[in-house]
C-alpha cells in the first residue's frame, strides 16, 4: 500500500529512557555461551549497553513522565491535544486503553480521541500513517503520537536470544498541520501469515497465563515460558533481508527520487549484523546510516526509530531540515517505510526516567 | 577443509563436524552460532556473505558451507 500526505508535519519529538542501564557483562552468566562466543557476538551484534526498566514500571509512567516534562517546559500545551495515539505491544491492561489512562491521569479535555494500537517494530511508521489520515479531518489538528515498550518484563533473562538486545524505551512525536504544502510519501505492508515469527504465546485469550504457561521450557539453548517473547531469529533475519530492500526502492520510486536525496536512512534497530547486512543489501553509504542504538541502548522496538533521530540528530534538527527516509519492521509481520523532511522542529532529545517516584 | 571444521568446532567445541550433517536440524549450530561463523568466514575469507544467501540450508554441512563461502567469492 502506497500514501501520500501532503501539509502535515512533525513538530517535536522527545524520546523517554529508562535511567538503569543494563551490561551484557554481567548477564552473561546467565546464558549458554563461552567466554569467546561471548565476546564474538558481543561485537558481531552490539551487545553491549540496555535500557531496562524496574518490575513495576509501565509504559504509562514513561508516557505521563514525558508529557508533564514538555506541558512543564510550556512545549505542549495540554488543552490542544486532540488525539492520543498509543502504539504498544505492553499495555497497562487488556482493558481499558492504556492511552485513556494517560488521559485521565493528566486531565486532559474529554473531546479527545485516545486510540491503543498494537503494533512492533513498525509501530512509530504506523503510528504516523494514522496520525497524517486523522489530520485529514477537521477535527483534529494536533496529535500526540505515543510510542512506548517495557517488553524487557517480557523477554526470559535466560534467553540469549533477545535479552542481550531488549530496551524498553517510551518517545512522544507532535504531528500538526503545516502550512507549507510539504509532501510525505509511506509505503505499508502486513503479512499475518508469518505472525509466529514473533510472538507472546500466552497472556492473552487463545492461551490465558496460568502457572503452568509460566513455566520455564528449553528451547535450543534458551530458557524461556510461554508467557515470554518468542522470536524466530532465522525467519526474522530472512524476512528483513527479503522484504525491506525493494520496500526502500519501491518508495524511492513512488516519491520520485533517488537514494543520492536522502540526508538520513534511520531505520529500525534490531541488532548491529542484520543492519550491516540491510545497509549492504540496499547499498547505502553507512554514514548516512546510524546503527549505534542497539549498542547504546537496546533494541525498543517501535521506539528505536525516534531514539535513533533523537540521538543522532537531536538538537540539529531544532534548526535545520533533513530529508530522511525512516523504516520500520518486525512483529504481525509489518514493514513500512517513509520519505519526508524533518526539521525546524520545537524540541528534539532525550531525557531519562529514574523510576516510579519521579512522577 | 580442515580449517573451516577448525572453525566451526572454535564455536561448538562438543560437537564432531566431520561425522555429521544436517547442523542445523540436529541443533550443532543455532541462528547465534551461524552469525558468529559467518562473521569468522567473512574474515578469514575475506568475503562478504549477502543477507539473502543467509538460510539454514546454506550451513547444514560442510560442504553447503564451502559452496557458499565459494559463491561469495573465496575459496576453501
Amino acid at each position: 500500500m502506497n500514501l501520500k500526505f501532503q501539509g502535515k508535519r512533525i513538530s517535536g519529538i522527545l524520546a523517554i529512557l529508562p535511567e538503569y542501564e543494563a551490561h551484557f557483562d554481567d548477564e552473561i552468566q546467565n546464558y549458554s555461551l563461552s567466554s569467546s562466543n561471548s565476546m564474538k557476538l558481543k561485537k558481531i551484534m552490539g551487545y553491549d549497553k540496555h535500557r531496562v526498566v524496574s518490575d513495576e514500571v509501565c509504559v504509562s509512567d514513561l508516557c505521563i513522565f514525558g508529557l508533564k516534562h514538555l506541558f512543564e517546559m510550556n512545549l505542549l500545551d495540554k488543552d490542544e491535544i486532540d488525539a492520543l495515539i498509543l502504539v504498544t505491544q505492553t499495555p497497562d491492561y487488556i482493558v481499558p486503553p492504556t492511552s485513556n489512562i494517560i488521559q485521565g491521569t493528566l486531565g486532559l479535555k474529554q473531546d479527545l480521541l485516545c486510540l491503543d494500537i498494537n503494533q512492533g517494530c513498525a509501530g512509530y511508521l504506523v503510528g504516523l500513517i494514522e496520525a497524517f489520515l486523522l489530520l485529514g479531518n477537521n477535527a483534529f489538528n494536533k496529535i500526540v503520537l505515543l510510542n512506548a515498550d517495557v517488553l524487557s518484563r517480557k523477554v526470559s533473562k535466560q534467553d540469549r536470544n533477545s535479552y542481550p538486545l531488549i530496551g524498553d524505551a517510551a518517545s512522544i512525536t507532535i504531528i500538526e498541520r503545516d502550512a507549507v504544502e510539504s509532501e510525505v510519501f509511506a509505503t505499508l505492508k502486513m503479512d499475518g501469515s508469518r505472525a509466529e515469527a514473533l510472538i507472546i504465546p500466552a497472556g492473552g485469550m487463545r492461551l490465558p497465563a496460568t502457572d503452568s504457561t509460566a513455566a520455564l521450557e528449553l528451547d535450543g539453548d534458551n530458557l524461556r515460558s510461554k508467557n515470554h517473547l518468542k522470536m524466530d531469529g532465522g525467519a526474522v533475519f530472512n524476512f528483513m533481508q527479503t522484504e525491506v530492500p525493494p520496500m526502500i526502492n519501491d518508495l524511492m520510486n513512488f516519491a520520485g527520487i533517488s537514494k543520492d536525496d536522502i540526508d538520513y536512512f534511520l531505520f529500525h534497530q534490531p541488532n548491529k549484523f542484520m543492519l550491516q547486512k540491510l545497509t549492504n543489501k540496499i547499498g547505502i553509504s553507512p554514514v548516512k546510516m546510524p546503527s549505534n542504538i542497539v549498542e547504546n541502548f537496546g533494541n525498543s522496538s517501535g521506539v528505536s526509530v525516534p531514539v535513533n533521530i533523537t540521538f543522532n540528530l537531536g538538537s540539529k534538527l531544532t534548526e535545520q531540515s533533513y530529508a530522511v527516509c525512516l523504516a520500520g519492521f518486525g512483529s504481525g509481520l509489518a514493514w513500512s517505510s517513509m520519505f519526508l523532511r524533518i526539521g525546524e522542529l520545537n524540541f528534539c532529545g532525550i531525557i531519562e526516567f529514574g523510576n516510579k517516584g519521579d512522577l | 577443509m580442515k580449517r573451516l571444521v577448525e572453525i566451526l568446532q572454535e564455536i561448538r567445541p562438543e560437537f564432531d563436524f566431520t561425522a555429521a550433517d544436517n547442523f542445523v536440524e540436529k541443533e550443532m549450530l543455532n541462528s547465534l552460532d551461524i552469525i558468529a561463523l559467518i562473521s569468522t568466514l567473512e574474515e578469514e575469507y575475506g568475503i562478504s556473505i549477502d543477507g539473502a544467501d543467509i538460510v539454514p540450508e546454506n550451513f547444514n554441512g560442510l560442504e553447503a558451507i564451502k559452496t557458499l563461502v565459494e559463491k561469495s567469492g573465496g575459496t576453501i
